[in-house]
């Protein structure tokens, strides 16, 4: 007998808005979030500076847990779980 | 229930609706509900093939200050129209159609875009909207 229910699938789902300016960015960041299953991970890699403070904001409003934010010239990552 | 936005998409310059639908998308990737009410020089933006027509609110120069902006728009790599309405959708953005500038502007329901409408209303459904709404804007 499978002991299928006992794993518990973790999906991480990666969102690539280099070069894109607002609002896209926070769009899909929403939109990957939408798509996701609870304790999925989205990793989101961007440029657009303004939008670095923007998504843990939104991540803020949507009670959800911002992981880690960090930035390497002028690249930055943020990831959040749903 | 989640806080509202309402805005009222009563111009159809190309700036005015490009400040509306990024409001609206904005509003939605923040957790809110969005409801827009088209109305007038909005709801003809809705006709077929009108959305990204429109011209600028200032300086339109005949369409060359339109024409201007959107090549700017594109090297700032600033997406259309379009995609901005397309991602209004997909966030579950509502869009109400004002039924009496139908009548007024001789617009017919098939001019619309009508895949893109959720309700045709009057003012009773935009105050239905807006009375619980934490944004309200008039664009």
């Amino acid at each position: 007998m499978s002991n299928k229910a006992l794993y518990v699938k973790m999906t991480e789902i990666r969102v690539d808005v280099t070069g894109e300016t607002c609002p896209v960015p926070l769009v899909e960041t929403r939109k990957a979030l939408r798509k996701a299953s609870p304790g999925d991970i989205v990793e989101v890699t961007g440029t657009h500076p303004a939008s670095k403070k923007e998504i843990p904001m939104a991540v803020k409003a949507l009670n959800l847990e911002l992981m880690e934010v960090n930035e390497e010239q002028g690249v930055w990552k943020i990831r959040i779980r749903k | 229930m989640n806080d509202k936005a309402t805005i009222i998409v009563h111009s159809g310059d190309l700036d005015k609706i490009y400040s509306a639908l990024i409001v609206a998308n904005g509003a939605l990737s923040m957790g809110m509900e969005v409801s827009l009410y088209f109305t007038f020089w909005g709801l003809s933006r809705l006709k077929k093939g009108e959305l990204e027509k429109g011209p600028l609110s200032r300086m339109n120069l005949m369409g060359i200050g339109s024409r201007m902006v959107k090549s700017r728009m594109k090297k700032a790599n600033v997406v259309s129209l379009e995609r901005l309405l397309s991602d209004f959708k997909e966030l579950g953005g509502k869009i109400i159609a004002c039924e009496m500038t139908m009548e007024i502007m001789g617009i017919k329901a098939d001019d619309l875009r009508s895949d893109l409408i959720d309700e045709y209303g009057a003012v009773g459904t935009y105050i239905q909207e807006a009375k619980e709404s934490k944004i309200n804007l008039f664009i």
